[in-house]
């Protein structure tokens, strides 16, 4: 674990990892600008958590309820938005040769 | 006509003076004036509302009344496009539970008000359908998220509107707009058919042009919803009957930290000149400390992207929207659909957020933030200790020109310092306006209230609004 911020990102690394493919001027304008962004959040570097829970105050309870059917979309209003569907499924490109 | 007020409508809609179907064909008539100016709305079906206008009964609460709808809000039958490509086309199944509680309430639903894109940015020019524009200066951002809503409702094409709040996106464009902008506490509105951006910040709330509209359409929206488990289950006060007591006797807090080197001295001057009116009326003022305020734009601008990241995951091009075309494999489609769907500012957050969530970087960027959002939280509460409501500027300047920080994220994320605690900390805060600079841009103040703290804090605004002119000002569009 870095004890430390970086202020590098490597953005190619990152936007593979985010599922986004970007272009070259992408990347390098996003190479600057997050740099920045990275370089004024490092401030809290700064300030001492030593004494501070990462979960706050736990005020909170659990919610439960029973598990019962409710009124909920058909399958053709769910589907309505797919770009590609075929016998009540998604379609989507072949994953196994 | 259109800059009647919800409760003077309402009474000609009783009266008989005035016909549900009469408002929409005029809210209509002044869409087509100046909408081509302005770009607040991406959609308005008019005959769709004006066939809810013919059914609307009138004794509701907001029988017949048209309410404006920001982009991000599920609307059955109507686009959401969350002002981004990737929802192009998309046609939402289901109403969101803030629709589903404003038919109830009689309201007719008028179109979709203009957005950055997913919520993400502080100008509204992050929309992919193009820049919403300052009713009060055209060359000028509205503010924004909620932008469209914004310059909808104070530009006199929408009567009241919802919009979403996660770092001040109601408040700062309401102050930058002249209008009432209220974000209630965390949990107070429910999100179901919200779409997500930053879950544990993002809250549903309204633009009006006035403190009393606000509390009358806080009342409907809010309150527990079983399909939002972040939603609480508590009692919601009748907002408008508590709003005419008067501050005698409260105490009201000024933090220093929000009055800091940087701010435009017409914003400091009137929000001084308030706290002062305040002071008139008998309330008294304290000064408090919030002495993390510093650190809430970094932390926000972790969390709310490591959020974001997760939350638009969802946009693959499988279920909903846009999908590249003829993809060569599976990831070769999220890649390219993700790449043309989004805009550069949703792309960013995406990358920022994934970046502090990953292996080697989440302690030091994710668990980090988060507990200086608890010492952030704690600010608050001990502050509230001491006073029963804040009085802080919402944004450090009016307006800035349209293209004037696009270039400059980090400067773009700085308009947000006023606002942005709050959210982290799940409390409630309203914008209001407070008078105009010199060349006539609106200047907002900010009430910020504790958890639950809703009643008192809107009484402190209409207090301060009852004995100002501002919200009944005009602009020349």
């Amino acid at each position: 674990m870095a004890d430390s911020p970086s202020q590098s990102i490597d953005v190619t690394y990152v936007a593979d990892l985010a599922r986004l493919r970007l272009s070259p001027e992408e990347i390098s304008t996003f190479q600057k600008q997050l740099g920045d962004v990275l370089g004024y959040v490092s401030q809290l570097a700064e300030v001492d958590v030593s004494q501070i829970s990462l979960l706050g105050e736990a005020d909170l309870k659990n919610r439960l309820r029973v598990d019962e059917v409710g009124p909920s979309l058909t399958p053709t209003e769910a589907l309505a938005n797919a770009p590609k569907q075929d016998n009540n499924l998604f379609v989507v490109p072949r994953i196994i040769e | 006509m259109t800059s009647l007020t919800i409760p003077e409508l309402r009474e000609k809609l009783r009266s008989g003076a005035l016909k549900s179907r009469e408002i929409v064909d005029q809210l209509a008539r002044r869409v087509e004036a100046v909408d081509p100016k302005l770009k607040a709305y991406n959609y308005v079906d008019a005959d769709k509302s004006r066939a809810e206008a013919d059914k609307a009964d009138v004794a509701k609460p907001l029988g017949g009344v048209p309410i404006a709808i920001k982009d991000v809000i599920n609307v059955k039958g109507d686009p959401c496009t969350c002002a981004s490509k990737i929802l192009q086309g998309y046609v939402a199944p289901y109403d969101a539970t803030v629709i589903t509680k404003l038919r109830e309430a009689g309201a007719v639903l008028f179109g979709r008000t203009n957005m950055d894109e997913f919520a993400m940015g502080s100008s509204t020019e992050n929309s992919s359908w193009g820049v919403t524009r300052n009713p009060w200066d055209l060359d000028r951002i509205p503010g924004g998220s909620s932008g469209g809503s914004a310059a909808a409702v104070g530009g006199h094409e929408a009567f009241a509107a919802l919009g979403t709040d996660t770092g001040g996106s109601i408040r700062q464009p309401a102050a930058l707009c002249s209008c009432v902008g209220l974000k209630p506490t965390y949990g107070r509105v429910s999100r179901y058919g919200l779409v997500a951006f930053a879950s544990s910040l993002d809250q549903i709330g309204t633009f009006t042009k006035t403190t009393e509209e606000a509390a009358l359409l806080l009342e409907i929206i809010a309150g527990f919803d079983p399909r939002d488990n972040t939603s609480v289950d508590r009692f919601v006060p009748k907002y408008t009957q508590s709003l005419h007591q008067g501050v005698k006797g409260l105490r009201l807090g000024v933090p220093k930290e929000y009055f800091v080197e940087g701010m435009d001295p017409e914003v400091e001057k009137a929000v001084r000149a308030a706290i002062d009116e305040y002071k008139r009326q008998g309330a008294e003022i304290v000064e408090v400390s919030l002495p993390h305020t510093k650190y809430a734009v970094a932390v926000y601008y972790i969390i709310a992207t490591a959020e974001c990241s997760a939350n638009l995951a969802r946009f693959d091009g499988v279920r909903y929207g846009k999908r590249a075309a003829n993809p060569k494999d599976i990831l070769d489609m999220y890649g390219r659909t993700r790449a043309e769907g989004f805009g550069a500012e949703v792309k960013r957050r995406i990358i920022l957020g994934t970046y502090v969530l990953s292996s080697g970087y989440y302690d030091a960027y994710y668990n980090r933030a988060q507990k200086v959002r608890h010492m952030i939280a704690e600010d608050f509460r001990l502050a509230f200790g001491k006073c029963d409501a804040l009085l802080t500027p919402t944004s450090p300047t009016a307006a800035f020109k349209i293209g004037e920080r696009t270039q400059d994220p980090l400067q773009m994320y700085l308009a947000d310092i006023f606002t942005i605690a709050v959210n982290l900390a799940g409390i409630c805060g309203v914008s209001i306006p407070c008078g105009f600079t010199s060349s006539k841009l609106p200047i907002g103040l900010q009430i910020i209230g504790p958890k639950w703290g809703e009643e008192t804090m809107l009484r402190v605004a209409h207090a301060y609004e009852q004995a100002t002119p501002w919200h009944k000002e005009k602009p020349v569009i």
